[in-house]
């Protein structure tokens, strides 16, 4: 078996305050093989967003890495030095935020933005950065004359479609996505998810899709994984996942929305003020579907105060 | 652009209220100034310049309205009356040859506390909990509470009265004349040297604190992370993605300063008896020379809205979202 | 009904809510309301700055206070020779006049503080209703009271300052008068954005859905919440209203009759005090109205620091691009196994 480009192992990720530390990743283990679309699903707050910034070492104090290992195509990220990470970034792994209005630099022209990762990464003139900044709106459908455009000036639509170019422009071998549709409509969001899915075909990229929304992740993922409070609680293939979910709280994702068709039924989440605690570590059911095992005694119904 | 009209069309409203504010200000003197003006004048003026003196202050038999349109068409043409303790000068001619150093002394002291602040703020928000972030801003304002003109004596006593390193009072030195060589361009830098110095450590700590504080808001940004996580070097996130976006408020500021220029200056000139506008303006309160008030004032304000106006039109190139709105 | 009142639902999906006693889900009891101000209060205390400058306000105002008691005598007296330097029987010494520095410089605290926060309540008064009837009252009111406020912004306050003092009688109500005209606009432009801000919030929008007054939403709803900025805003206008006072007087402008620090440095001005090398006279006035400035600029920090947890001293020196630390733990255990796993591949 090939070694695996993304390997994850025991991570923990805590904010050390002088009040007190919070611990927003606990021992967190899963890798993805090249190509891969994996999927991290959990409720706002989980940590996954938290997993997403560490692999880049983006995370600012008060946030530090406690524990465990990162590992991209055998490199050991956490000991690298600021400048082989400055290397490493956006070449090996790139990333696209939630907002790309928000992560979009305001007074930069669109190809400016574009340009820059050439211009650093590979050296080139400022021409020539802009030529290949345009292929890359081509790869996504938006007209070149775009690059002259400031990001207030585009639709959602289309700037996260940017964001998306631009992930792609160094053909990285890993994509982050971190919620590239929670800020769009109902309808742009397919178009970008149909978008992602023929990038992925064409560059043939591993993707490590993160998200609240369940159904979005259920067709494009290989392999998913339910987060809860900082740890994993099933991980599994994605089918399996969605046609026999076997932690209590990943049932409760899977029933929290209809289906389009069939008979009506009543809708079943967790209940109110339904809290796991101590989520033991994951253990196979089967050889690719891993759940933490949960007892009664996870299960604690606290009042909210 | 419409943009641009409303501020246009808002200056002009404010012009017009200054005008209109200077009009009805001696109007509402207390006292009959014109008298003493006459009286001091005594045997200088004709009568119908009287008349013209009298007129200006409102004692005219004529309707307020037909008052108040000859003013504007005065103003308008460039006529500010006659300056009482400089007669016959006219206001334009006294504000013509001061305005030019309170220009010199201003500008030249906002340039160096503006850049000097605003990088100084870049680097201290850049290196949080270092020296320029910890210790530097509380010290600065700490300078910046003294009173002003209290910092500007104190220079000048200790340098330029008790060590003699720089000169203590005017823009040259006397027996000098006025023109384009260098050894008199020198003795006016010579001069500059104090009342500057003093302006700018009393107003740098201002900008470096504005600056610090609206670069640390800016560095939290998300297009800062995405910047980084693009593994862009330091200077380039910095400078082009931090400090461009953090720079707006601070044009905005420069602006403001830009018009507080010509008024802003005047203690300086006091204490340091430059011949400026400020300087001008209060001898012109203690002298009553009423018209030059009146002129020096119109001036002064006419500036900061051209100032302004210039700043508006430069902040929108600097911003695209605001051509938008 | 929700899933949580259905127990039978609850323990089919394999989660539970233990009933309570009268057989029906416990409900959650409402969360406390919390008022803007408080935690602006109890942050300010913690801050070490703002408790710095909170102290020497303090010190100040009892000066002020107890002047009477604690001067050498009336500081409008003749009691030395002109121009001592300090002594014992004259702590800081003598005008060129020969009145004790100590004296005028005590009672002088008097004045300068009470205009200063005169002129600092009375603008943040009138900016603050400017403020708030803008954003609240409406688009004419707004544009009216905007319009005005920008002509005020523009027209140059020092000049106008000189003209208008020059112009009415003198007095230490001129000096108030004239003080708030030029500074009411600084304040009123910051209060009117905030309110903006506020205005917009939904809970402002409920309130005026459930009938409440204009007033008592402006005053009721949105100023708690506007607490931290109108605190600096005052802090402002009080450090505007000492330093204008000062340089007013100092140019004579003010009411000379009055003992306060700008007018003692306007008579060691006026008197030479420098030229004759009696810096005695010139420096006490001068660092009152520091420390009193300073002071309060250091309460502004700490309601800055409090409001903004941003703007705080952070732990350790940082720079906004260093990439996340490591803990120490891990950095050895990781190349430890990088090293072993060289091993291995050989």
């Amino acid at each position: 078996m090939s070694t695996p480009l993304l390997e994850v192992e025991n991570l923990s990720v805590e904010y050390v305050t002088e009040a007190r530390t919070v611990r927003a990743v606990d021992r967190v283990t899963f890798s993805i093989a090249e190509r891969e679309v994996f999927g991290l699903a959990g409720e706002s707050g989980c940590g996954k967003s938290t997993i997403a910034n560490a692999i880049l070492r983006l995370l600012r104090d008060p946030a530090v890495i406690a524990g465990g290992s990162i590992r991209f195509a055998g490199t050991d990220v956490l000991a690298l030095s600021a400048e082989q990470l400055r290397d490493f970034r956006w070449r090996q792994v790139a990333m696209v935020f939630q907002s790309a209005m928000n992560s979009l630099n305001p007074v930069m022209t669109i190809g400016d933005q574009i340009a820059d990762i050439f211009t650093t990464h590979e050296g080139v003139s400022k021409k020539t950065a802009m030529a290949r900044a345009g292929e890359l709106l081509d790869l996504v459908g938006i007209p070149r004359d775009r690059l002259r455009s400031y990001p207030h000036q585009l639709s959602g639509g289309m700037r996260q479609r940017v964001v998306i170019a631009m992930a792609t422009a160094l053909r990285p071998p890993l994509l982050i996505m971190d919620e590239p549709t929670t800020a769009l409509d109902v309808v742009v969001q397919q178009e970008i998810m149909a978008q992602i899915k023929d990038l992925q075909q064409e560059l043939g990229f591993a993707i490590l899709f993160i998200t609240h929304d369940i159904s979005l992740m259920v067709e494009l993922s290989d392999r998913m994984a339910i987060m809860y409070a900082g740890r994993f609680v099933e991980t599994a293939p994605a089918k399996e996942i969605f046609d026999a979910p076997k932690h209590p709280y990943t049932r409760a994702l899977m029933n929290a929305f209809p289906p389009m068709a069939g008979p009506r039924t009543r809708l079943r989440g967790l209940g109110e003020g339904v809290r796991f605690r101590d989520i033991p570590d994951l253990e196979a059911v089967t050889p690719n579907h891993w759940v933490a095992p949960s007892t009664d005694d996870n299960l604690i119904t606290e009042a909210i105060s | 652009m419409a943009y641009m009209l409303r501020r246009f069309g808002f200056y002009l409203v404010a012009f017009w209220v200054s005008i209109t504010l200077n009009f009805f200000l001696p109007r509402f003197m207390p006292g009959d100034p014109v008298s003493r003006m006459v009286a001091r004048l005594q045997g200088q003026l004709r009568p119908d310049q009287i008349e013209a003196l009298k007129e200006s202050f409102g004692l005219s038999d004529a309707p307020l309205w037909e008052q108040y349109l000859r003013y504007l068409g005065q103003i308008l043409t460039g006529n500010l009356g006659f300056s009482i303790s400089r007669f016959p000068t006219p206001v334009v001619d006294v504000i013509g040859s001061v305005i030019g150093w309170t220009l010199l002394l201003g500008f030249v002291s906002l340039i160096i506390a503006v850049i000097l602040g605003n990088v100084l703020g870049i680097l201290a928000a850049w290196r949080r909990g270092g020296v320029l972030d910890s210790y530097v801003p509380p010290i600065l304002i700490f300078i910046g509470s003294f009173p002003y003109f209290w910092l500007a004596m104190g220079m000048l006593y200790v340098f330029g009265v008790v060590l003699g390193w720089f000169p203590v009072r005017h823009a040259f030195g006397v027996g000098m004349t006025p023109e384009f060589s260098l050894a008199f361009i020198a003795d006016v830098a010579y001069h500059l040297i104090l009342p500057a110095t003093s302006i700018v450590l009393v107003s740098i700590g201002g900008w470096m604190l504005g600056m610090r504080n609206t670069m640390i808001a800016t560095n939290a940004e998300d297009y800062i992370v995405m910047a980084e996580a693009k593994g862009l070097r330091p200077n380039r996130v910095r400078t082009n993605y931090a400090a461009r976006n953090a720079l707006l408020p601070s044009v905005t500021a420069f602006g403001m300063s830009l018009g507080f220029l010509v008024g802003g200056a005047l203690l300086t000139e006091v204490v340091f008896a430059y011949p400026g506008i400020g300087f001008t303006l209060l001898s012109a309160v203690q002298n009553l020379d009423y018209p030059l008030m009146q002129g020096l004032f119109l001036t002064i304000t006419t500036f900061v809205l051209i100032a302004n106006f210039l700043v508006d039109i430069v902040y929108v190139r600097l911003d695209p979202r605001v051509r938008v709105s | 009904m929700s899933l949580a009142q259905n127990p039978q639902a609850m323990a089919e999906l394999g989660l539970g809510t233990a009933p309570g006693p009268d057989g029906k889900p416990q409900a959650a009891p409402p969360p406390p309301r919390r008022r803007g101000g408080g935690g602006l209060l109890r942050g300010l205390v913690g801050n070490g700055k703002s408790v710095a400058g909170i102290v020497i306000l303090i010190l100040f105002l009892l000066i002020a206070v107890f002047a009477p008691v604690i001067s050498p005598g009336d500081p409008n007296l003749i009691t030395g020779m002109g121009s001592q330097p300090p002594s014992l029987e004259h702590w800081l010494g003598t005008t060129a006049k020969g009145q004790d520095v100590l004296a005028l410089n005590i009672w002088g605290s008097r004045s300068s503080l009470f205009v200063g926060f005169s002129v600092g309540i009375l603008a943040l008064l009138v900016g603050l209703l400017v403020g708030l009837a803008s954003a609240y009252l409406g688009r004419w009111v707004d544009n009216i009271l905007s319009l005005v406020t920008n002509v005020f912004l523009l027209l140059p306050g020092l000049p106008l300052l000189v003209i208008l003092a020059a112009f009415l009688p003198q007095g230490l109500g001129t000096v108030i008068l004239v003080l708030v005209i030029t500074g009411w606009a600084g304040s009123a432009r910051v209060l009117r954005s905030q309110a903006m801000s506020i205005r917009g919030k939904d809970f402002v929008g409920a309130s005026q859905v459930t009938g409440e007054s204009g007033l008592r939403i402006m005053f009721r709803e949105m100023l708690p919440n506007m607490a931290s900025i109108v605190m600096s805003t005052f802090l402002a206008c009080v450090i505007f209203g000492i330093g204008a006072q000062a340089g007013l007087e100092f140019l004579g402008l003010g009411d000379i009759s009055t003992v306060s620090w700008g007018t003692n440095l306007y008579w060691a001005s006026n008197d030479g005090a420098l030229l004759t090398g009696a810096w005695w006279v010139f420096v006490p006035p001068g660092v009152c109205i520091a420390l009193v400035a300073f002071a309060l600029a250091l309460v502004n920090y700490g309601v800055d620091e409090t409001t903004n947890p941003r703007l705080r001293r952070p732990r350790r020196r940082t720079t906004p691009d260093e990439p996340t630390r490591v803990a120490a733990s891990v950095k050895n255990s990781s190349s430890q196994a990088a090293a072993s796993q060289k091993e291995q591949k050989r």
